[in-house]
């Protein structure tokens, strides 16, 4: 692991510093403290940051920027006349770079030697069958052209990394010799510190910013290939789902409409589910329960909340689509096939969310004043007529909104759908069919060995920007209501 | 006329008695006690789903924890030995001499019952092969009497169990009817027997064909390093963007994007999160599949926002007089904040990551896209900065994994690895739960 070597060299060269930068500062105030502008270890942390800082920003930059050329500079390499029918340039470098590890592999397992491994007049099948040996996987023959472009690769990496480390280590130490000469004890090292802890705090914060920018350019840029390959109106507007991976030949049905209602269909069961129960609950829990009932009954409740959604999944699969089955199904009433089906997988979701529809409405049933409820039974309102006549009412906008929030969760479930709503898209009323959902097939289009390429694989980007778009929409909405409604009464 | 009209229902009301209900208020009193059945209705119906949930994992999940083996005392001399490597089919004499040994401790009992080799294989597996190279490993036990436990096969195993009955077995090349019998007079001679699954906790999965041999131990280790990873990044990450949001932030429109950005990632679906990792950390940045690494990247990002929220409370609970009071006695905002306001925060910190790991741990869908599913799991990494780039699978990807293989044997695995996965997460909110009661201030 040579980064991790490098990263151990720069923090041992910063550490060096902060010793260094402190006995300088000390040295020049003539060993009394109060002669200095900062406290000692400020000169010390000035010294260390000013090493690490500039480094580490460095050694991301370079590691991003590195692969990049070397890719674009090697895949020049590439002939397009070498590039196989139905294969693509990305599918070819994808090899380069597999062989080029396993020609790392075998020089450091000691099968190649150095010379060996950048001999450009190798046999490609002898080559091949080390790289096996060596325990990495090559799929196809490595053809020449691939063979000296994986050399190239090799090479350059290689050499790229041996320019990093020197670099890194001579940045690190002109960090430690520039802010070492500046020390003296009129340096205002503490300000200095403190803003550049400032700016390493707000580097931290902008992290939520560059999650959401990785993921809408991931969802964008991948989606935009897939329109590429496959026509967008097709996919909005077509009402079957038939993909064909490119083994059985012949072109796919990428419609997203029979998705779109399996997951609107599934998550409407689990609404009509964890509605009632969540909000009778919160009403209970808010208005009637005793302290008592109310301090152990709402955390059992919440428990159902923390539970991991794979456990609900099994639960799904395993336990209510057979019980559901023996029921409605051949034996029972007869309308239902098969275990897996909407009924399972929206009655588990429902399980699922009435924690969350219950602790949302208890918190906004819990923020309507008391003056409102008194007023009413001053009016002469029994308790129940009180909770439906004003409390409700007042309360409608936040339970809107819980029930929203819930909804989003409902469409973005993975695990439940997975493993209980079957594979089957299908455009039907019947809650017993099988149905699938927008999650259940980004998941099943991206973990077959499918390659990324292919508009079977990149649909699942498209899905994926579909499903961000959905929730977000929801969730935007849902905490612009509640929000305005939490203001009403404060 | 109206006079008249309206002094009739007055009349009639004060001629009824106050302390009996009229029809009015009989109704407005039921009205009043349904509606208070619904929600005690709804909370029971919550709670009576807990309870099947609960049941149902334990029902089924505990027997994973046993399995049944044959143990039999073996002793082999060095004579025995030579003489069997200098057969032809070596594994097979030494499966011959286990037979006869087994054989012995069936007439010792007084129990006698016909079987051939083949049914030993159907209950064992080959156990030649298993005895051959113990005794390679270990040459110095030759002629020591040793006690060898053998996994019995997963349909036998089903039979002691309940999966697997006398009426429903149909004779197939895994298991016959007639090797019931020797199950039976084996279990009477008190050969073979239930005992606690050690391998199913240490082990390693297994096949897709052999349920029986499956452990979760390789993913358990998977798990902990991305666990290591998430808590090395998102606790110092999360931390460091809350004293931002909370002490520093200026009111600016690039504070206000941050803020709405982490409200929106808190509600971003996982398996988002997978593309996001899929497309970033693998497509883009080249690493390794199915790492501990990358799993642990994507489940930092979705943990930060979590951290992040509840660090910002525990910020905010603590009482501005602090922050004045370190002021005034000299200290700069940094200093304020560093050395009194984060480690009167700490506990409610501490509580927030611990739950937030909690989360992270039994977080699967990312999981998927990034390639811990179709892994098999067979070894531990060899070391420990292997653990984080070698490819390993994750406690809630190995279950999905035993769920969707097609050996109903895996399904009582999967239930079984639900067990140890719900252990560490009431573990860490027991933890969670201790440091509140006990470190909980109220200004």
């Amino acid at each position: 692991m040579p980064i991790i070597w490098l990263f151990l060299i720069v923090i041992a060269i910063s550490a060096m510093g902060y010793v260094l930068g402190r006995s300088r500062a000390l040295r020049s105030a003539g060993g009394d403290i109060r002669n200095l502008h900062s406290l000692p270890t400020f000169y010390g942390a000035n010294v260390a940051l000013k090493a690490v800082i500039p480094t580490f920003g460095l050694l991301i930059v370079w590691l991003l920027l590195q692969p990049l050329y070397v890719n674009s500079h090697v895949s020049g390499m590439v002939p397009d006349t070498s590039i196989k029918e139905g294969s693509s340039r990305s599918l070819v470098m994808a090899e380069v770079r597999r062989t080029a590890n396993g020609l790392n592999n075998a020089v450091t397992q000691g099968l190649l030697s150095e010379a060996e491994a950048a001999n450009p007049n190798a046999d490609n099948a002898e080559i091949a069958q080390l790289l096996k040996e060596a325990g990495q996987v090559v799929t196809s023959d490595i053809t020449q052209p691939v063979l000296l472009a994986a050399q190239k690769h090799r090479v350059m990496n290689a050499t790229g990394y041996s320019i990093m480390s020197v670099v890194i280590i001579l940045v690190a130490l002109a960090g430690v010799v520039i802010s070492w000469w500046q020390t003296h004890s009129e340096y205002r090292a503490r300000n200095v510190v403190e803003q550049g802890v400032r700016v390493l705090l707000l580097a931290a914060a902008s992290i939520a910013v560059l999650t959401t920018i990785g993921i809408v350019l991931s969802l964008v840029f991948n989606t935009w290939e897939f329109f590429k390959l496959y026509p967008a109106s097709d996919f909005f507007f077509g009402t079957t789902w038939a993909p064909s991976f490119s083994g059985r030949g012949g072109a796919s049905d990428l419609g997203i409409i029979p998705l779109l209602w399996g997951t609107f269909y599934i998550s409407l069961v689990a609404l009509l589910v964890a509605v009632p129960i969540g909000l009778f609950a919160a009403i209970y829990l808010s208005e009637y329960a005793s302290p008592r009932v109310r301090s152990f009954a709402k955390p059992l409740l919440e428990v159902l909340a923390g539970i991991p959604t794979i456990v609900y999944g099994l639960f799904a699969l395993l336990t209510v689509g057979p019980l559901l089955l023996s029921v409605f199904g051949d034996d029972g009433l007869g309308w239902m096939k098969a275990g897996t089906a909407v009924m399972t997988a929206g009655l588990v979701m429902g399980i699922m969310l009435i924690p969350f529809v219950s602790s949302l409405s208890d918190d906004i049933i819990n923020a309507v004043p008391q003056a409102m409820r008194d007023g009413s039974y001053g009016l002469g309102a029994t308790q129940s007529e009180t909770i439906r006549q004003v409390v409700l009412p007042a309360a409608l906008p936040g339970i809107v909104g819980a029930i929203l929030l819930a909804a989003s969760r409902a469409i973005g479930e993975t695990m439940i759908v997975v493993l209980g709503a079957g594979a089957a898209a299908r455009l039907d009323l019947n809650p017993f069919e099988a149905m699938t959902t927008v999650t259940a097939k980004i998941v099943s289009q991206l973990t077959g060995d499918a390659d990324f390429a292919s508009p079977e694989a990149l649909v699942a980007f498209a899905l994926g920007m579909t499903l961000f778009i959905l929730t977000l929409g929801l969730n935007v909405f849902a905490l612009y209501i509640v929000r305005k409604y939490r203001e009403q009464y404060e | 006329m109206t006079d008249a009209s309206m002094q009739s229902p007055e009349t009639r009301r004060h001629a009824v008695s106050l302390t009996a209900s009229d029809a009015r208020t009989k109704k407005r009193a039921a009205a009043e006690k349904r509606f208070r059945a619904y929600g005690i209705i709804a909370i029971a119906t919550g709670l009576f789903f807990l309870i099947v949930l609960f049941t149902s994992i334990l029902s089924q999940g505990i027997p994973a924890f046993q399995r049944t083996v044959v143990s039999v005392e073996f002793t082999l001399s060095a004579d025995q030995r030579d003489e069997a490597e200098g057969t032809m089919f070596k594994t097979k004499a030494y499966s011959n001499l286990f037979i006869a040994e087994l054989n012995e401790q069936l007439a010792e009992s007084g129990i006698t019952v016909d079987f051939d080799q083949d049914a030993i294989e159907r209950l064992l597996g080959k156990i030649g092969g298993t005895i051959r190279t113990f005794y390679a490993d270990n040459p110095g036990k030759l002629g020591e009497p040793i006690m060898f436990d053998l996994a019995a096969s997963s349909r036998v195993d089903g039979y002691f169990k309940g999966r697997v009955s006398r009426d429903t077995l149909q004779d197939s090349r895994f298991l016959q009817l007639s090797d019931l019998d020797l199950v039976d007079a084996l279990k009477e001679a008190g050969i073979i027997k239930q005992a606690f699954n050690w391998p199913f906790i240490t082990g390693a999965d297994s096949g897709v064909d052999n349920p029986g041999g499956a452990g979760i131990g390789a993913s358990v280790v998977g798990s902990f390093f991305m666990m290591l990873v998430v808590l090395c990044l998102s606790l110092p990450i999360g931390v460091a963007a809350s004293i931002y949001l909370e002490e520093f932030a200026p009111q600016n429109k690039f504070t206000d994007l941050i803020e709405v950005n982490i409200s929106n990632l808190a509600a971003v679906p996982s398996i988002v999160f997978g593309i996001l990792g899929l497309a970033v950390f693998i497509q883009f940045m080249h690493l390794p599949q199915s790492a501990p690494l990358v799993g642990g990247l994507v489940l930092t990002l979705m943990t930060l926002p979590t951290i992040i929220i509840s660090t910002r409370a525990s910020l905010k609970a603590v009482p501005p007089s602090i922050r004045d009071a370190a002021l005034g006695v000299g200290a700069s905002k940094m200093q304020a904040v560093f050395h009194h306001v984060l480690p009167l925060a700490a506990p409610g910190i501490l509580t927030g990551t611990i739950i937030g790991l909690a989360q992270a741990l039994g977080e699967t869908a990312p999981l998927l896209l990034i390639g811990m599913v179709g892994f098999v799991a067979r070894g531990y990494p060899d070391g420990f900065l292997a653990g984080f780039t070698e490819p390993n699978s994750a406690m809630p990807a190995q279950i999905y994994t035993w769920a969707a293989r097609a050996d109903v044997g895996f399904y009582e695995k999967a239930w079984g690895g639900i067990i140890i996965l719900l252990m560490f997460l009431l573990t860490m909110n027991i933890i969670a739960i201790i440091l509140r009661r006990r470190f909980e201030r109220r200004w």
